[in-house]
């Protein structure tokens, strides 16, 4: 079954006011989506990002301005119709507790009338999307979920019927800090496989940075005080409000930006418990390093082996070596991977792939290296940008001085 | 009857034990379970030892021709059947009237409106029954008519709260995702808000079921037949049998129609409610 690629939203003078309210609660937002793109809004809580976002699908229908999927303009059209193409996933899962995970993913395809064999396999595609096991959770009840499995069916129903778009809001606000990090890193697995458009509104800066590949920084009504990639809004805040949200410790979240995908992961020399003891001994022997990394029956990081260890434990692969305790994903941010390579006595630790399998190991030696490198690269690009404004600057001030008859107009 | 009544309560737990999949919420919902059972049979068999000791001590009871005369020609099961046809035309009027009605208040335009039509069945409910079917016998005339209206009114207001309640209790942001998922106004009704009113419904309607085989007893004064007549004529009579039995018919009844809304509460809660 192939998945609906993205699509891209423009937003145009999108405006908003509630009767009795002088001021508008949004007002008059500009914004251009590309498909495909992880958008994230994010700024105070009242900056009126969450009803930018609902105007989107038309929980709440904007007063004035228009919003275009993929070029259609969709302000008009029947918002019933409107919403079974952009999925919704909100706050604390908003599962419906009276049916089981499968009835709940499956409402949508259910509603726009797909055949009933294609629903039930789709569930099952679904919840493996989403990393539970179909046989297991299907039957069950919302309430018999943890808070981050309910979160996952509540994605996995959101992107049931394979809509261009997606709309989440504030999606793992109430899970635990450790579950979130969890479900941050599916989100952006899920994203790398399905690349929908998605608008992600959240109140959290540094999940922003984490998810976004672009951020709208959003102030009161919605004024958009910066849209644009994590990167360029960490080096390069467009002004105090900005900074302000940004918060200190800069570079450490710059390291949020980066994956372990993007950076060199080493090979290392591995063998497997299966392997007979000899083979073992002779790779330790022969190896550039005196380690190997012993990976169990199913190709997962099990135990770190010198060349010492095995004869301390007298030939017996059970008792020799120091367990793994710690991996990475590719997916894992390059703070997650310095987090575990510090605590490593050895300073170094196994990136896993699909289902814990080995695939590398990073070392603090990689990190340093790319991290300069990283740092070195943002500060020459702010350097760069810094130039274009200034040029641009100096270009409006001498506009602005040789005709004035612009200026009335931009008075009025 | 009492080889009924288990069978009756035997689907209802089974799917229980096969529909709680989770090791954890099964051992959690077991016990709770388990003692629904047995209340489930202790009722049926209370009335039954009711109905038996009553029967025999009614054959025993030296009856003269007045008391004769007034249980004569089946004229218990006669009342018995007006009974049963009083409260369930009247339950299903109630039903028809309140459960709309409390779904209309509760939509976005009439929730105004909500509280004068709630104080409006108060009225309804505080009204003496007996004088509110006095008012309606002169109104509409003796009969089984006014009867059933007045039984109706009096009967309204339980079902019609507790629908306003329990579609008012649903967690708004569950309303919220419904639409945000492209359900149309109906389909959120019907899929979310209602199954998940059900609890509350119910209890309203075991509520007004039980109100009224107890109104219905006043039927009688309204010419509208029922128990209501086996206790009005024992006691015009002075026959102590006759009106002993009139009463525990109708508490027997009341009980059992009880018996009968509980089991259907146990039966039409959504499942994924259960484990609260």
């Amino acid at each position: 079954m192939a998945d609906a690629p993205g699509a891209t939203i423009q937003l145009e003078n999108l405006t908003k006011r509630y009767p009795g309210n002088p001021a508008p609660a949004v007002d008059c937002v500009n914004m251009d989506i590309k498909a495909g793109e992880l958008v994230v809004f994010v700024g105070p809580s009242g900056c009126g990002k969450t009803t930018t976002m609902k105007m989107i699908n038309r929980l709440i229908e904007p007063t004035s301005g228009r919003i275009r999927i993929d070029g259609e303009d969709v302000t008009g059209i029947d918002p019933v119709r409107l919403r079974r193409k952009i999925g919704y996933a909100i706050q604390a899962s908003g599962l419906f507790p009276h049916m089981t995970v499968a009835q709940n993913i499956s409402l949508v395809p259910r509603m726009t009338g797909w055949p009933k064999r294609r629903i039930a396999e789709r569930v099952e595609e679904m919840l493996d999307l989403v990393g539970l096991d179909p046989g297991e959770f299907q039957g069950r009840y919302p309430r018999q979920l943890s808070g981050g499995q309910q979160q996952r069916v509540g994605v996995a129903r959101a992107l049931a019927a394979d809509p261009p778009v997606l709309l989440m809001d504030e999606p793992f606000g109430a899970v635990d800090p450790i579950t979130r990090d969890h479900l941050q890193d599916e989100l952006i697995r899920l994203q790398h496989e399905l690349h929908k458009t998605i608008v992600f509104v959240t109140h959290d800066f540094d999940e922003a940075i984490k998810l976004g590949d672009r951020i709208a920084v959003l102030r009161e009504r919605s004024h958009i005080a910066q849209f644009d990639t994590p990167e360029a809004i960490l080096t390069n805040p467009a002004d105090d409000f900005v900074s302000g949200f940004v918060g200190a410790g800069a570079a450490l979240k710059r390291l949020n930006l980066t994956r372990v995908r993007d950076v060199g992961v080493v090979d290392f020399p591995t063998a497997t418990v299966d392997d007979p003891l000899q083979t073992i001994f002779d790779r330790l022997r022969r190896g550039t390093t005196n380690e190997v990394l012993l990976l169990d029956r199913h190709q997962r990081p099990y135990k770190w082996l010198r060349r010492g260890d095995l004869m301390r434990a007298e030939g017996s692969l059970a008792r020799a070596g120091t367990l793994v305790h710690d991996t990475v994903t590719r997916d894992a941010t390059l703070r997650d991977a310095l987090e575990a390579v510090l605590i490593d006595n050895a300073g170094r630790v196994p990136v896993t792939g699909r289902r814990g399998r080995y695939e590398g190991v990073v070392d603090m030696e990689t990190l340093m290296n790319s991290v300069h490198e990283l740092l070195e690269e943002d500060r020459l690009d702010a350097v760069e940008h810094q130039h274009l404004l200034e040029e641009q600057r100096a270009q409006q001030v001498l506009e602005e001085q040789e005709g004035t008859t612009d200026a009335p107009e931009e008075l009025a | 009857m009492s080889g009924v009544r288990p069978e009756a309560a035997d689907p209802d737990a089974l799917p229980g034990r096969d529909g709680a999949p989770g090791p954890p919420p099964r051992a959690a919902a077991r016990p709770a379970r388990r003692v629904t059972w047995r209340k489930l049979l202790l009722r049926p068999c209370f009335l039954l030892v009711l109905l038996l000791a009553t029967w025999l001590w009614f054959r025993g009871a030296g009856l003269d021709s007045v008391a004769r005369n007034s249980i004569a020609d089946g004229n218990v099961w006669l009342r018995l059947r007006q009974h049963v046809v009083l409260t369930v035309v009247s339950t299903f009027f109630v039903l028809i009237i309140a459960i709309p009605l409390g779904i209309l208040l509760t939509r976005r335009r009439l929730r105004p409106a909500a509280p004068a039509v709630v104080a409006v069945a108060n009225v309804g409910q505080a009204t003496p029954a007996i004088g509110l079917l006095a008012l309606l016998v002169i109104w509409m005339g003796i009969g089984m008519q006014a009867a059933l209206v007045g039984i109706v009114v009096y009967a309204v207001l339980p079902v019609l709260a507790n629908t306003v309640a329990g579609l008012r209790a649903i967690d708004p942001t569950l309303v919220e995702a419904a639409r945000g998922i492209g359900m149309s106004a109906a389909g959120v009704l019907r899929r979310v808000e209602l199954p998940l009113a059900v609890p509350l419904i119910l209890a309203g309607v075991r509520t007004a079921l039980v109100l009224n085989v107890g109104t219905a007893t006043l039927a009688y004064f309204g010419g509208g037949g029922g128990l209501g007549d086996l206790i009005a004529s024992g006691i015009t009579n002075q026959r102590m049998p006759v009106l002993v039995l009139g009463s525990v018919l109708t508490v027997a009844l009341a009980l059992l129609v009880d018996w009968l809304a509980s089991l259907a509460e146990l039966l039409l809660r959504p499942r994924g409610l259960e484990a609260s």
